[in-house]
C-alpha cells in the first residue's frame, strides 16, 4: 500500500512535468490539463488528461508524451484517459503558470464566465495588463489567434503586440 | 531531431502507432479512454443518428471555413476563420466517436467523413451553400453558431447520455466565442457603409430562407434563437428578413446541389488512396 502511495506520487510527479507542446513554457499540470494520476494495484499507472478545446491537434500530442515518459521512467503498463467532464476551463490554470505565461509575453486569463453565454454587443472594457511593460492601455486585435486558446492584443503604450490566454 | 526542417522533424521518431499528423496516420480515437457505457433504455440508432448528424453539420462548416484560408480579407479573420473551423473539426471527431460507439458498428471517425456519400449525410442545407461573399458566411456562421450554442446548452443538460452531455457542455463554450465573433462582424457590416450594408442586406434574404429548417427537431429553440439574431440585427440597423422557407431538410437526406462538390473535394485523398499511411 505504502508503496502504491509512493509509486503514484512518483508517476504523478513524471506525468505532471510534461510541457505543453503549443506553449511549451507550461507543464501538462500548470496548464490544468492532467486532472488525474492512479497507480492501480496491478501496476499499471492511469493518468487521465482533459482536452482544453474540442479541436485542440495538441491533444494527442500530450497522450503521446506522458505515455512515453512513463514508459521510460519503468512503468511497464500505462493507460492515458481522456475526461471531457467537467470541461476544461481557463481557471484551471495554476498561479505558477500564469507567472509562467507572463514571464513568457503572454497575457494570462481572466475569471472565466460562468451561467448562461449572453451576447454582448456594446463594448465590453476589459482590462488586459500588457506583459511586456505592463499598461494597461491595450486593444483587442484579434480574437482568434496562432492556438484556440489565444487571443491577439496589443499594447497601446509600447506597442508590442501580444498574445493573451482566452477566458473559457 | 531535425529542427531546422519542420516537417522532417515531425516524421521523425514516431513509430506507427504514434503518428498523427493526417488522415491516415492513425489518428487514435477522441473519444480514448472515456466511459462508452450506453445508459439502459437508451434508443441506441436514434442516439447514434443524432451524434452523426450533429457532427456532419460541424464537419460541413468546416470544411466551408477552411475553404476561407488564403481568401479572407485580412489575416487576422482568417486565422479566426479557421480557429473557428478546428473547433468545429474536433466537435465533429468527438460526436463521429460516440456515433461509432453507439450504433455497435465500431466504426471510426474516418469512416464515417470520408466514405461516406452524400445522400448518407444529414447536415442542415445551410451549412453547405457556398461561401459567397464575406457578408454570407458571416451570416451564415452567426445563425448556425446561435443555433447550435443554445441546442448544446440544452443538450448539455437534457440528454441521458453522458458523453454526448459532455461534448455538448464543452462545445458551448466554443460556440460562445464563434457566436460573439460572427454578432461583431454582422453589427460592423450592417453598420458600416452603403456597400457592407447592401451585402448585409442580400446575405440576411440568402440566409433566412433555410432557418426554418433548424428547428424541424427542437422548435421549442426557435424563439430564443431569433430573439438573438433579432438582437443582432437591430444593432446592424437591418431587419431580419420574413421570408418562405426553402421546401425539404438536410435531415432526411435532402441537399442541395452544392454538398457533392464540397464532399468530393474533402474526400478525394483519403478515397484515392484508402489504405494510406504517412
Amino acid at each position: 500500500m505504502v508503496t502504491t502511495l509512493l509509486d503514484a506520487r512518483r508517476a504523478r510527479h513524471i506525468a505532471a512535468q510534461v510541457p505543453d507542446p503549443e506553449m511549451p513554457m507550461l507543464t501538462l499540470a500548470d496548464l490544468g490539463v492532467l486532472r488525474d494520476v492512479e497507480v492501480r494495484e496491478d501496476g499499471t499507472v492511469v493518468a487521465s488528461l482533459t482536452p482544453t478545446y474540442s479541436g485542440c491537434p495538441a491533444m494527442a500530442e500530450m497522450r503521446a508524451e506522458v505515455a512515453a515518459r512513463l514508459t521510460d521512467a519503468g512503468y511497464a503498463r500505462v493507460e492515458i484517459r481522456t475526461v471531457l467532464t467537467p470541461p476544461w476551463s481557463s481557471d484551471w490554470i495554476t498561479p505558477a503558470g500564469r507567472a509562467k505565461l507572463a514571464e513568457s509575453g503572454i497575457a494570462p486569463p481572466g475569471a472565466a464566465p460562468r451561467g448562461p453565454v449572453e451576447l454582448t454587443l456594446s463594448p465590453t472594457r476589459r482590462t488586459v495588463a500588457c506583459p511586456r511593460c505592463g499598461a494597461t492601455d491595450t486593444e483587442e486585435t484579434s480574437r482568434f489567434a496562432a492556438t484556440s486558446c489565444k487571443a491577439l492584443w496589443r499594447c497601446r503604450a509600447c506597442r508590442e503586440p501580444f498574445e493573451y490566454v482566452k477566458e473559457i | 531531431m531535425s529542427d531546422d526542417h519542420v516537417y522532417l522533424s515531425l516524421a521523425e521518431g514516431h513509430d506507427d502507432s504514434d503518428a498523427r499528423w493526417a488522415f491516415g496516420t492513425g489518428f487514435e480515437d477522441p473519444l480514448h479512454g472515456v466511459d462508452q457505457s450506453v445508459p439502459e433504455g437508451t434508443d441506441t440508432a436514434q442516439l447514434a443518428a443524432y451524434c452523426l448528424a450533429l457532427g456532419d453539420d460541424a464537419l460541413v462548416s468546416a470544411q466551408r471555413l477552411a475553404q476561407w484560408c488564403t481568401a479572407a480579407p485580412e489575416l487576422e479573420e482568417e486565422v479566426a476563420l479557421a480557429n473557428i473551423g478546428l473547433d468545429l473539426l474536433g466537435q465533429t471527431r468527438l460526436l463521429y466517436a460516440r456515433a461509432g460507439q453507439v450504433d455497435g458498428t465500431g466504426r471510426g471517425e474516418d469512416a464515417y467523413a470520408y466514405f461516406r456519400d452524400a445522400d448518407a449525410f444529414r447536415n442542415v442545407r445551410l451549412a453547405e451553400l457556398p461561401n459567397g461573399d464575406f457578408a454570407f458566411s458571416i451570416t451564415r456562421l452567426l445563425v448556425l453558431s446561435s443555433w447550435r450554442l443554445a441546442l448544446f446548452e440544452r443538450l448539455a443538460v437534457t440528454t441521458s447520455d453522458p458523453v454526448l452531455a459532455a461534448i455538448a457542455a464543452k462545445g458551448v463554450k466554443e460556440l460562445a466565442y464563434h457566436r460573439q465573433y460572427a454578432a461583431e462582424w454582422a453589427v460592423r457590416l450592417g453598420d458600416g457603409t452603403e456597400e457592407s450594408q447592401r451585402r448585409m442586406r442580400d446575405a440576411l434574404a440568402a440566409v433566412a430562407p433555410y432557418v426554418d429548417e433548424l428547428f424541424a427537431e427542437t422548435g421549442e429553440l426557435k424563439a430564443e434563437v431569433l430573439a438573438v439574431l433579432r438582437q443582432v440585427t437591430d444593432a446592424a440597423g437591418l431587419a431580419w428578413p420574413e421570408t418562405a422557407p426553402v421546401p425539404g431538410h438536410g435531415r432526411d437526406g435532402d441537399h442541395t446541389e452544392h454538398l457533392v462538390p464540397l464532399l468530393t473535394e474533402l474526400q478525394s485523398v483519403a478515397r484515392a488512396h484508402p489504405e494510406a499511411t504517412w
